[in-house]
């Protein structure tokens, strides 16, 4: 770290979120709101690794129904059939688009996994002080905000597929609770990629002019 | 020259003049800080009015239709959401319409407006507030996830029956082109110089320059 590598809050200037005006609050307690797009100014997001936390411990909840639940339910002559998300992605691969199959599987089983998992470590990183690897985390942190609406992928599939497939009586597609659980996990982990903090990776080791919570 | 701390690692620093194309990236953690366009407004403003019009087309006309057995049936993008409905899944049908169709529909709405309202500055301060909004609908705009849906479901159809893509399905590929289009070309400093200070403050008065030198030398 250089001696030219100052933080604006550690001068006492602090940067609206909406509109990036820096400005030099009077009391720097509370900051108040910025001058010209008039939104609350913040240091830090208020107890932004409390409900990142929280918000991933829901999604990690939410991710076992998700995948255990079927997500489609087919009905074809009489005989009823239950496709899991994993089921699904072995039913293209045997169909023989292996591509498909790998776009599904990693949309909808390896990144919400790898989101969990890449926001624990960042959030146990931050409350533990590291100075490390504040380039990777950042970068990790870009990958995650970047990646994550890809995950509500299978959601539009199986949207699509229930709306085309109605030929009753011959055949009929309902979807599954598994598809609820699903988006909750894709939602829970987008909000909290959006609470997350990403400047408490580079606050370790600063004394900031104000502290904050 | 602007200062500016890196709104993701709060790194205090100054974005110089930049060449027309020209990018700033912040010094410690990369993140791009600004890009100076040649024609910051007027591009961006033709794109999104494209864009708005692909949309619209996207949600009237069929995305595409299917046939098996002699039977018929075609689909919008809203009735994809509305035949989860009709399911029971009403939370998922919410969702999807919600990414699929008002988030993206928003979104361009609020950059439309936003476009159009700083061209004679100063704009309101109102025009703040909807750049705001537009940035926080972004995020769930989910059009080109939804493509990707589309053709994944449509590969697991084509075993049971014919599937005919729609003109719906042709516009909602535009919209994606435009909408990263005019992403790329907009930049939001350029409506934050155009807009009314909250505190009725004009025209802007830059943070003290002088004395932040001082300390981050």
């Amino acid at each position: 770290m250089s001696a030219r590598e100052v933080s604006a809050a550690q001068v006492g200037l602090v940067s609206c979120g909406t509109c990036h005006l820096l400005s030099r609050p009077a009391v720097p307690a509370n900051p108040g709101y910025c001058p010209r797009c008039g939104a609350r100014l913040v240091w830090r997001r208020h107890n932004s690794i409390q409900y990142t936390w929280a918000l991933v411990i829901a999604a990690a909840i939410c991710y076992i129904p998700a995948n255990v639940l079927p997500v489609l339910r087919t009905t074809a002559l009489g005989s009823t059939e239950s496709d899991t998300i994993m089921g699904g992605v072995i039913f293209l691969y045997q169909s023989g688009s292996w591509p498909l199959a790998l776009i599904v599987l990693v949309a909808s089983v390896m990144i919400p996994l790898g989101k969990l998992v890449a926001l624990a470590y960042l959030l146990i990183t931050v409350q533990r002080g590291s100075v490390h690897k504040s380039h990777d985390r950042t970068r990790l942190y870009y990958l995650i905000e970047f990646v994550g609406r890809w995950s509500m992928l299978d959601v539009f599939v199986d949207a699509f597929i229930v709306a085309l497939v109605q030929l009753q009586p011959l055949m009929s597609v309902e979807p599954g609770l598994g598809v609820v659980f699903f988006m909750a996990v894709v939602v829970l982990t987008m909000l909290a990629a959006q609470t997350f903090e990403p400047r408490l990776i580079w606050d370790a080791g600063r004394d900031l002019e104000v502290s904050h919570g | 020259m602007e200062a500016i701390a890196c709104p993701d690692c709060d790194l205090l620093q100054r974005i110089p003049p930049l060449p027309p194309g020209g990018k700033a990236r912040c010094t410690r953690c990369g993140e791009t800080l600004a890009i100076e366009h040649a024609n910051p407004l007027d591009r961006p403003l033709m794109l999104t009015f494209a864009a708005a019009i692909a949309l619209v087309i996207a949600n009237t006309m069929p995305l595409m239709g299917l046939s098996a057995v002699g039977r018929e049936s075609s689909t919008t993008i809203m009735g994809g959401a509305h035949e989860m409905w009709l399911q029971g899944s009403e939370i998922t049908a919410v969702i999807v319409a919600f990414c699929a169709v008002i988030a993206p529909a928003a979104h361009v709405l609020f950059m439309l407006v936003v476009l159009i309202a700083v061209r004679r500055p100063p704009a309101p301060r109102w025009v703040g507030e909807m750049l705001r909004s537009a940035h926080l609908v972004e995020p769930w705009s989910m059009t080109e996830v939804m493509m990707l849906g589309i053709l994944v479901a449509l590969f697991k159809i084509a075993q049971l029956a014919t599937v005919i893509p729609g003109i719906g399905m042709y516009a909602a590929g535009a919209f994606i082109a435009l909408i990263a289009a005019v992403m790329a070309t907009f930049d939001p400093r350029e409506i934050w110089k155009r807009v009314a200070w909250a505190d009725g403050t004009l025209p802007p008065v830059p943070p003290d320059d002088a004395a932040m030198t001082g300390k981050a030398a």
